[in-house]
């Protein structure tokens, strides 16, 4: 157990021992299931007791605004957008762990791990350090307003240029998301992508994008269709189709496509190419 | 019983392994970036508990603008696994070698 006690540091009541275990159990233990979980939402799930741990933390320490903000952003917005991307793309339970370019990667990264933080602890453990001298920026208590008013003092004078800095670091993001995510060649504006497997129903009418799935209006149309419409001998037939403009069509793919592609499965090679093709009849 | 400023850099410490464990064994891209919170989070903690025995503001502020990032790091992030998730159907992470396109 660390016991390393330096007079001043020293909050010296049970209880706070305890509180101190239960938020530690809870962090652990969370921090834990993100990594164990195969399901992504129960990594999810994990990483929110974690967070709440941390905020318990918080307050222990006697910070209650920080553990407020914890659990409002963290917990409220972060872990809510981390779902959100989940549902929408849909959970993928399996990991591709069969390929694995480096072969000692986990047990290396697992000794690596655990050599480190046990150093870490031991060199905390056995340690005399030495804590320097403390606010360059005032102290946290005995100030008008309490915690929160002394907290805003310091961000709007003391660290100014960092705050407008994270609101440009803000802007910059949005701005980034937005380009990242919107579709910005011929004119379809589908902001949304579909399922990844929207693609399986192989009708090249439907198909806009420019790489390997179809758009979600697009898609679900294609979907609807696919089920009314065409038995199975359709797409077969489109597979055939694909494969016959195949050899022709790889030279003139352009760069959203290729190699990636090339490389991976001859089925969905296959349903690519039915993808370009349609492309191209559209630009003609 | 006491609990000394010792206590939260181990726990900080542990959290902030477990944070790059996950970083490197995972292979879901979305899990990977769970784990980088995880980081983020022992981070937070050594701020805070640094900052109350210290007494000093610095630390919360920088929790602050920890949170900030992390924020932006998660939108941008999503971001790039959307678009991924565009051209192909899983986010394992081995999958996305080539910078082409």
């Amino acid at each position: 157990m660390l016991s390393l006690v330096h007079p001043f540091l020293a909050v010296t009541t049970l209880p706070d021992a305890i509180v101190f275990a239960v938020a530690a159990v809870i962090i652990v233990a969370g921090a834990v299931g993100v990594i164990v979980e195969r399901n992504p939402v129960h990594s999810a799930l994990a990483l929110v007791t974690t967070l709440f741990g941390t905020a318990l933390i918080f307050l222990l320490l006697g910070d209650d605004f920080i553990a407020a903000v914890q659990i409002i952003v963290y917990a409220g917005a972060i872990v809510v957008l981390f779902l959100f991307v989940i549902m929408f793309l849909g959970v993928d339970k399996k990991e591709m762990i069969a390929h694995e370019p480096l072969k000692a990667q986990r047990p290396l990264a697992l000794l690596l791990v655990l050599l480190a933080v046990v150093g870490i602890l031991l060199l905390g453990a056995g340690a005399h350090y030495v804590l320097g001298a403390s606010s360059s920026t005032g102290v946290a208590n005995h100030q008008p307003g309490g915690e929160v008013a002394a907290l805003g003092r310091a961000v709007f004078t003391t660290y100014l240029l960092p705050f407008e800095a994270t609101a440009a670091l803000l802007i910059i993001a949005i701005i980034g998301a937005v380009v990242l995510t919107k579709r910005h060649r011929d004119g379809t504006q589908e902001s949304v992508p579909s399922s990844p497997y929207a693609g399986e129903d192989g009708t090249g009418e439907d198909d806009f994008d420019e790489d390997g799935f179809d758009g979600d209006e697009a898609g679900e149309a294609g979907y609807d269709e696919g089920g009314s419409e065409e038995g199975g001998s359709d797409d077969s037939d489109a597979r055939e189709k694909a494969d016959a403009m195949y050899g022709v069509d790889t030279d003139d793919v352009d760069a959203t496509e290729s190699s990636s592609e090339r490389e991976s499965i001859e089925e969905r090679d296959s349903r690519d190419a039915i993808d370009v093709d349609s492309n191209e009849e559209l630009i003609k | 019983m006491t609990v000394s400023l010792s206590w939260y850099m181990g726990l900080s410490a542990v959290l902030f392994g477990l944070g790059v464990l996950g970083l490197l064994i995972r292979r879901n891209v979305l899990v990977m970036y769970m784990c980088i919170e995880l980081m983020l989070n022992a981070a937070n903690i050594a701020f805070v508990a640094f900052a109350q025995k210290l007494n000093d503001l610095g630390g919360q502020a920088a929790v602050f603008f920890v949170l900030v990032v992390a924020a932006a790091e998660v939108v941008v992030g999503l971001g790039i696994v959307v678009a991924i998730f565009r051209r192909r159907a899983d986010a394992t992470a081995d999958d996305i070698h080539l910078m082409k396109g």
